[in-house]
């Protein structure tokens, strides 16, 4: 066991874990943030995705001393109130349907959509492409990217 | 732990409003088991069903709500314990609606009218005076107004009346409504628990080792490594394999890595696909349960102008939603609880009753959120091993399944294969039609003939005069079970693709052949009309580009579907759906072109893409690399256009998954002239 402390949704925390475990089970086990999803363990479904300083990472590949010195954020922080463009724009298209990998889904967009401010579709099959929906909820999801960069540029 | 205050003041039938904290302390009076009113106004719906993204939470809210004149924002919804209150409670064949349509708008009514005659009581008026309206009772000669939360308390000492009168459909205000998800906002932002999200204090998690072959089981095993791992604090043998458990779900995970077992491989240790097809092969020349028999088949096909056969075959398939299986268990010596996202909650109590030794009566099941569940969790090992180990460790314990379990222990989608004979007239019309099914028995058999196993051949709606059905029970050791839309998965994809190939061996038009034959069909016949005038069926398409239909009479519903293809050297594109459905009453058009969609992408991912195999008697998938899923860029364009209908509701869930394989592979045909027979698709360069 050693005590790792990375900064997770803007707040300094330290968590004493084996340095190998994934964050994914920090986070769900040892914090109790279970926002973040358990789909494939293996960085093929896109389920638990996190940002690092601000990148998409799988967190069930991310160890915990990797993330050490890191900002994090998970679905419970992107917003504290759905206000997140991306959080917006999926409630008016309504994309959720079992909603497991949505967590997934809606932290890659966000992502994106810090990148790439109007992002084409080719651009969403690109960052998209990792994030499994067995709902099959991908033509809502395409749709609600479009409007949460509708949305994000009549905010600025 | 705002949850935990949540249920245990639930139970003692005063309903917090958990949505509505400011408002959390307000008493709620049972109107009956689907309608509580608070004296805060909040109404809660108690939904007896599983929710699985199928949207029955919004929708059985629908009819209740309307029918029972509440406004629809001051509603909370939430999932009951197994009470004999609500009869069965488990979600199977897409019949939530189908079955709720009368009973919830009954129990919505009911409510409705013990309201009025509270209100009509207290403002001593004939009951003929007053009327329901948005939470309110209205006494339409004076304009004065009594909340639902004002009447409440009374409403609750009025006897329900037996026979209410249901509202004109005319007066429908929700039903019919594209009314947004009420779980949408809790699936945004991380809050909506899962079966994986439930923790209890000192829970503790656990991981099973199972054998890999099937029918295997553990001979022994030697746990020094796996407690040598940090966390890990027990190993148990249970029934299924040997459980590890450990202070958190990695250290189990790391665990059963560690754990070395050896197991008794049984008989089916060298089971391999191959064998499988070949015990289905060797039927085909036998006589088997008769399924269906409408004319004289054989003499049909003696004298026909012309005749064509086909074999067609499809592999196991797992279900791999996106939640792998779990389960928190509870047990005491004289208590057991259960937190889980189950299909299943009237089996899941009676399982956990008694695997832990307590009775029925002693046991609860707290219904969550299924992160997908497309049949699988109509099973309920997983709950059974939970409770199984929260018994032998004498603690609260959450079970979790990894996906490599997932995919290895599943209750598969049978395999299956058929032999098709169809024989046509001297115009080209087909005449005959014989199907001989293997594959193994799953839903029960009698007299030999497993009906899921062929239901969509056997219930095909075409009229040819003559059509012989029959089935051989071939069950090679693969447990199996209900898959998204059952047989007609399988068999839909049979009787489809031979239909376009019987059309086409008499130089037909497949649309053309296919009215013809549904002239006793007008819904089904109506959708197909439909859809291939909305896809542009007959116009011309680029080269490498072809259209295929398919129709489908399953759950109560009738569907028709075209897709357009391209195939470039041997790479197949789907490029755009267009699925027209006659679901008869419809209660929330946006939840139904949801389910269309997704029951698209269910069955284009088993065309494309799946296939569960097995070699050395286990299953040679593990996870998503070798079993993948339908992504975002393969996504097809999807279009879906709702037949109107005043029809009682058919069901939605799985309307549209039968379809979409064979009008996949019979736009393949019209591309390159290539027939598809078998799934996952693939076509050579
Ligand atoms: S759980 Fe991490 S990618 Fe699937
Ligand atoms: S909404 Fe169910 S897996 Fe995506």
């Amino acid at each position: 066991m050693a005590a790792v402390k990375f900064i997770l949704n803007g707040k300094p925390q330290t968590v004493d874990v084996e340095p190998r475990m994934p964050l994914l089970w920090v986070l769900r086990d040892t914090l109790g943030m279970t926002g973040t999803k358990f789909g494939c363990g293996a960085a093929l479904c896109g389920a638990c995705t996190v940002h690092v300083d601000g990148r998409p990472a799988r967190a069930c590949i991310t160890t915990a001393q990797s993330v050490a010195g890191k900002k994090i954020t998970t679905i419970e922080g992107l917003s504290a109130d759905r206000s997140h463009p991306i959080q917006q724009a999926w409630i008016e298209e309504d994309v959720p349907q079992c909603g497991y990998c949505q967590s997934g889904q809606i932290m890659t967009a966000a992502a994106l959509l810090a990148k790439t401010s109007h992002p084409s579709d080719a651009d969403i099959d690109e960052a998209l492409h990792g994030n499994i929906c067995r709902c099959g909820t991908y033509q809502q999801i395409r749709a609600a990217i479009h409007r949460a960069a509708a949305i994000g540029r009549g905010a600025k | 732990m705002k949850r935990r205050t949540f249920l245990q003041s639930a139970i003692g039938g005063l309903v917090v409003a958990f949505e509505l904290p400011t408002r959390s302390r307000a008493a709620a009076s049972k109107l009956n088991a689907y309608v509580h009113v608070g004296s805060d106004d909040v109404v809660t719906l108690f939904i007896a069903k599983g929710e699985m993204g199928q949207g029955t939470v919004t929708s059985i809210s629908q009819l209740l709500a309307d029918e029972l004149e509440c406004d629809w924002k001051k509603i909370r919804t939430e999932f009951p314990g197994v009470s004999r209150e609500y009869g069965f409670q488990g979600v199977v064949g897409s019949a939530s609606i189908r079955t709720g349509w009368e009973p919830l708008r009954k129990a919505g009514a009911t409510a409705r009218e013990m309201l009025i005659a509270a209100a009509a009581q207290k403002w001593g008026v004939d009951r003929s005076q007053c009327r329901a309206e948005n939470s309110a009772v209205v006494n339409t000669a004076t304009g004065q107004r009594a909340t639902y939360g004002s009447l409440a308390e009374a409403a609750a000492n009025i006897a329900p009346p037996a026979n209410v009168k249901l509202k004109d459909p005319e007066n429908f205000r929700l039903i019919g409504q594209p009314v947004k998800r009420i779980d949408t906002p809790s699936k945004v932002d991380g809050s909506a628990t899962f079966g994986l999200d439930v923790r209890r204090p000192g829970m503790l998690y656990a991981v099973v080792a199972r054998c890999p072959v099937f029918g295997g089981k553990v001979a022994g095993f030697d746990d020094s490594k796996a407690k040598a791992v940090a966390g890990v604090k027990r190993v148990v043998q249970i029934s299924t394999g040997v459980a590890v458990v450990a202070e958190n779900t990695w250290s189990a995970m790391e665990g059963c890595r560690a754990l070395a077992v050896k197991f008794d491989e049984g008989a089916r240790a060298a089971l391999t696909s191959a064998e499988i097809s070949r015990q289905f092969a060797d039927r085909m020349d036998k006589a088997g349960a008769v399924a269906r028999k409408d004319g004289d088949a054989a003499s049909a096909m003696a004298s026909a102008a012309k005749k064509i056969e086909a074999a067609y075959e499809v592999p196991f398939l797992a279900h791999a939603p996106m939640e792998p299986l779990n389960c928190v268990a509870e047990v005491s010596a004289d208590s057991c609880e259960v937190w889980a996202s189950t299909q299943m909650q009237t089996p899941a109590r009676d399982l956990a009753a008694k695997v832990s030794g307590v009775g029925p009566e002693k046991t609860q099941v707290h219904t969550e959120y299924m992160g997908g569940g497309f049949g699988r969790r109509g099973g309920v090992d997983y709950i059974g091993e939970a409770v199984e180990v929260a018994k032998a460790i004498g603690a609260p314990v959450k079970l979790t399944w990894s996906r490599e379990d997932d995919l290895q222990h599943d209750l598969y989608r049978p395999a299956s294969l058929t032999h098709f004979a169809g024989g046509l007239d001297a115009e080209g019309w087909p005449v005959a039609l014989t199907s001989r099914i293997a594959c193994p028995p799953f839903g029960g058999v009698r007299d030999g003939l497993s009906r899921t196993g062929v239901e969509g051949v056997s219930t095909m709606p075409y009229s040819i005069p003559n059509v012989f059905v029959d089935y051989h029970a071939v069950d090679p050791g693969i447990p199996v079970s209900f898959w998204r839309s059952v047989g007609y998965s399988q068999n839909v994809f049979f009787t489809e693709s031979f239909l376009d190939e019987m059309a086409a061996a008499g130089s037909k038009d497949p649309l053309e052949v296919r009215l013809r034959l549904l002239a006793n069909q007008p819904r089904l016949k109506a959708a197909l009309q439909l859809a291939a005038e909305k896809a542009g069926w007959g116009k011309p398409l680029a080269s490498g580009k072809g259209r295929g239909l398919s129709v489908a009479n399953n759950i109560g519903s009738f569907t028709a579907q075209v897709a357009e293809v391209s195939v470039d050297k041997g790479k197949v594109r789907v490029d755009r759906v267009v699925c027209a459905v006659d679901c008869g009453h419809v209660v929330n058009p946006a939840i139904v072109e949801q389910q269309i969609q997704s029951g698209i992408v269910f069955g284009l991912t088993a065309a494309l893409k799946g296939g569960i195999t097995i070699d050395r008697g286990r299953v040679e998938q593990s996870n998503f690399d070798k079993y993948d899923a339908l992504r975002i860029d393969e996504m097809p364009r999807v279009e879906v256009h709702i037949v109107p209908s005043r029809n009682a509701p058919g069901g939605i869930g799985e309307a549209s998954t039968p379809g979409i394989a064979p009008a996949v592979a019979n736009a393949i045909f019209q591309a390159t002239g290539k027939r598809v027979r078998r799934l996952p698709i693939r076509i050579e360069a």
